[in-house]
């Protein structure tokens, strides 16, 4: 329990402080996982959709890879992406190991799957549930495709809330591919395990405290904004 | 729908808003867990980064993957701690040649209580070769880095056979601080360097209790990667670097850096050879 407690008066330290490390350290955090979920998204979203309405021979393999994927082990995908990158890589003269964005590109392929396999279900579910409606209009299964996202706008973001939960919660890539390096890679996962590495257990704790208040904020956010676009929608 | 697309701008604003990767000349330095933890470069490298104007990023793994990174290109600059690693990264033409830089030494740490009895022994081997037939719990690295290569070779000159260990010896194939807290953890005995020991704050009831022997010396290298097996080395900012850290400036640095109140690390680099 003094554990604990010393863990959250770390915490609240950290937070009243003003530490202008941590806020970098915070804001890279936010940044890298924002933009590796947004990415993803992009891709994730289409395709998720798509997978859902298209018949074609293989689907259901496609699919069961798909969910399978959402495990994704995140060390795995970093050193995929670590050799890949690296120097002795065939992507290697891009220079970009060691950079925040390898740290995205690991990311979105670690998050990819979670947006996509959750957009697929959720749109096969509308989809069942329209199924009439539109037949008897006449609408083509890849026509169906931006109405049914649209109209799957809430759960989507929850698809999105849990890629992102994911990638703000995952250390084993980014610690790869970005080497923790002070003021440069260093974001709150990493953070946590080189304080845990010098035995500063209520530091480690304190930053994971901030982490989970972090976490708290951007679901809090959400929630509310979902709630302002269904009254503002009716 | 307002909303939505001002909430996607703050998305793709947020996103877009990274950091303008540093513009400034900037090395790359592949080193190990223990100089990083220890602070060491927390303390020494502003001095250097501001005459210079090169920005140094450390990446800090167990010296193994510090010496694989390089293998790879993937590091401007080696410091690390094994020397017959670092001459054979050398021999293979990875590394233009190998300067000594700095010492300090390892420690067995273990339970105060000392179970095993090997408190203020000074014959580590013999320490080890106690520690084994007591069957102690030992909380050994297992993940190839300089500190585990130290291990076996103690453990070797005890004439200790680890492929024979019960279930006393514990490989937790994790870093330094790692291995400290399963030690600390479980009461169990380890090898650590000293460096690591001082910054280290989960001690529990863990404390030195052999110390002072030769054979725990433990001299760090720094290598520059060779920029003729890998052209994109930055080698004249590295070379400044290793300039600088083998130099008067860099060797009283880090003489005059102090953890806990204690000296973690004494400069010994030797004057450059002449060639």
């Amino acid at each position: 329990m003094t554990e604990l407690g010393r863990a959250a008066a770390a915490a609240l330290d950290l937070i009243l402080s003003g530490d202008a490390e941590l806020a970098g350290i915070v804001g890279l955090s936010l940044q890298v996982s924002l933009s590796a979920v947004l990415i993803a998204a992009l891709v994730a979203m289409p395709a998720g959709a798509l997978l859902a309405v298209l018949r074609f021979p293989g689907r259901g393999l496609l699919v069961v890879l798909l969910n399978a994927l959402m495990g994704l082990p995140p060390v795995v995908v970093g050193l995929l992406v670590y050799l890949a990158l690296s120097r002795a890589g065939p992507l290697g003269s891009w220079g970009l190991l060691f950079t925040p964005t390898a740290m995205i590109v690991a990311q979105a392929i670690l998050v990819t799957p979670i947006i996509a396999a959750l957009t697929r279900q959720t749109v096969a579910d509308l989809q069942e549930e329209y199924r009439e409606q539109l037949a008897s209009l006449g609408v083509r299964p890849l026509a169906a495709v931006p109405a049914l996202l649209w109209d799957a706008r809430f759960s989507l973001l929850t698809a999105l809330l849990a890629g992102l939960g994911r990638a703000v919660a995952e250390v084993g890539a980014v610690i790869i591919v970005g080497g923790n390096i002070a003021g440069v890679t260093r974001v709150m996962t990493t953070a946590i395990a080189l304080e845990t590495s010098k035995g500063d257990l209520p530091l480690a704790l304190g930053l994971g405290m901030v982490l989970v208040a972090l976490a708290v904020a951007i679901n809090a956010t959400a929630f509310g904004a979902q709630g302002l676009l269904r009254r503002v929608q009716g | 729908m307002i909303a939505r697309r001002a909430l996607l701008g703050a998305l793709l604003a947020a996103s877009l808003a990274l950091p303008a990767a540093a513009a400034g000349k900037f090395i790359t330095v592949a080193s190990t867990t223990s100089t990083e933890n220890s602070g060491l470069f927390k303390a020494l490298l502003p001095a250097f980064e501001q005459k210079t104007e090169i920005e140094v990023r450390v990446v800090a793994v167990g010296t193994g993957q510090a010496i694989k990174l390089a293998q790879n290109g993937d590091a401007d600059v080696l410091l690390v701690h094994h020397k017959p690693s670092e001459e054979a990264f050398v021999a293979e033409g990875y590394g233009v040649e190998r300067r000594e830089v700095m010492y300090n030494d390892y420690v067995l740490v273990g339970p105060g209580d000392d179970p095993a009895g090997i408190a203020g022994m000074t014959d580590a081997a013999a320490a080890m070769a106690r520690l084994a037939a007591a069957g102690e719990p030992f909380a050994s690295r297992g993940d190839d880095s300089g500190t585990h290569k130290r291990e076996q070779a103690l453990w070797k000159e005890a004439g200790v056979d680890l492929e024979q260990a019960g279930d006393w010896y514990r490989e937790t194939g994790s870093g330094m601080g790692a291995t400290l807290n399963t030690a600390s953890g479980m009461n169990a005995y380890a090898l650590t360097d000293r460096g690591t020991w001082l910054s280290f704050k989960n001690r529990g009831e863990l404390e030195i209790l052999v110390e002072g022997d030769a054979q725990l010396f433990n001299q760090y290298g720094v290598i520059l990667v060779s920029p003729e097996r890998f052209p994109h080395v930055r080698k004249d900012e590295g070379q400044a670097f290793i300039d600088w850290l083998l130099g008067e400036d860099g060797q009283r640095a880090i003489a005059a850096y102090r953890l806990e109140g204690e000296q973690a690390f004494f400069p010994n680099a030797a004057r450059k050879p002449a060639s």
